[in-house]
């Protein structure tokens, strides 16, 4: 079987509203795919993430592996940067690793 | 007539209310499932407020808690001997009237406590099957879970202070963990990272420190007790 991963532009990103956003990220996912988000969602948008994969999850999909690295400070240490964000389904990735600037994952088809 | 008295009472409570209240903050224990969170809550109660009473169960099943528990008015008190770790020179110290009249008053604090359902990003039923449960059984957990985690992130909205809970056994690199973090610090409310487990042989608390050193890390023992003076310090500290 094949995995389908989505690379997603910030552009794209930033061109949807949060809901949609989220809505964009949990089909990709339900749908089989890993969706990498160049430039990454904020904490708070990954904790929606969690609450709207929450009320969908069933025998069938039991929820999503997310990664990501930290948001770092900005100008002045106000705006904060998020960098990238990798959610993928549950059942088929599995963080093996992460740190500061490294993350394995291990995508099995199944 | 009668009204009329009855609503000067309630507008001079409200006054009342308003010049003097002192809203007690409301400390969420939050963290991954299994962390001891209900554990930890359960010490809490049983130091300070009666031995017998226990906020939820803890089990060594994930996502034993499924609903947020909040219990109320607990006078966190430092002076208490239970609290205290054995002081070996106690007594010879002549310390000035006024400034343990101070310093009691600083080492006093009222707070609800929270015990929040684990946080997680997936929950699969064939895992508790895996623990015994039967297949209907299992879903209908499973089911809860999910519900429990949706309704530990709501309290989120309500909460003034976060006690963060990592099993020091285990990896403390995980997203919730960041994701928790990261939002807590986007509403500038404070945070305490309490590395759970410390009685176990291969717990490693320093790697929680490594992972976070912007966020005070206490290791503690809920289960056996170890360290938690220093951890309701901290709370004084940070919460009050
Ligand atoms: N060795 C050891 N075990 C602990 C400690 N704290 C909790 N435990 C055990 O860890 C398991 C989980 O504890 P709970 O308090 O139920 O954990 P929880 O975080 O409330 O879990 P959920 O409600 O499922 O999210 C239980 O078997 C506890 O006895 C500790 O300090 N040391
Ligand atoms: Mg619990």
């Amino acid at each position: 079987m094949e995995v389908k991963m989505d690379l997603v532009s910030e552009d794209k990103i930033n061109s949807m509203g949060s809901m949609e956003k989220l809505r964009f990220v949990l089909d990709g996912v339900k749908s089989g795919n890993i969706v990498v988000l160049e430039g990454g969602l904020t904490s708070e948008e990954q904790m929606k993430l969690i609450e709207l994969t929450m009320t969908e999850v069933n025998e069938d999909f039991p929820g999503i592996e997310m990664n990501g690295y930290p948001t770092k400070r900005g100008f002045l240490n106000l705006r904060r940067k998020t960098r990238l964000t990798v959610i993928g389904p549950a059942n088929t990735m599995h963080t093996i690793k992460k740190d500061n600037d490294l993350i394995s994952a291990i995508i099995s088809a199944i | 007539m009668k009204p009329k008295k009855r609503g000067k009472g309630i507008l001079s409570r409200l006054l009342m209310a308003f010049f003097f209240r002192r809203k007690t903050p409301k400390i969420g224990i939050y963290g991954p499932p299994n962390a001891g969170k209900t554990t930890l809550a359960n010490r809490i109660i049983h130091t300070f407020v009666d031995e017998n009473e226990d906020i939820g169960a803890a089990s060594g099943m994930p996502h034993e808690t499924r609903r947020a528990v909040r219990r109320s008015g607990i006078m966190i008190d430092l002076k208490l001997k239970s609290v205290q770790s054995p002081d070996p020179n106690h007594g010879s110290d002549p310390e000035p009237k006024v400034k343990e009249r101070k310093e009691r008053a600083k080492r006093k604090l009222k707070l609800d406590v929270v015990d929040t359902p684990g946080l997680a990003t997936k929950i699969d039923f064939h895992d508790f099957m895996a623990y015994g449960l039967e297949e209907e059984e299992a879903k209908r957990r499973a089911k809860e879970a999910t519900e429990g985690v949706i309704e530990a992130i709501k309290w989120l909205d309500d909460i003034d202070g976060v006690v963060l809970l990592m099993d020091a056994t285990e990896d403390p690199y995980t997203q919730t963990n960041v994701i928790i973090i990261g939002n807590m610090e986007a509403r500038g409310t404070p945070i305490i990272i309490a590395a759970n487990k410390v009685d176990l042989a291969d717990a490693a608390p320093e790697r929680i420190m490594n992972a976070f050193p912007q966020h005070p890390v206490i290791p503690i023992s809920a289960l056996k007790g170890e360290n938690m003076e220093m951890l309701y310090e901290e709370m004084a500290r940070r919460f009050r």
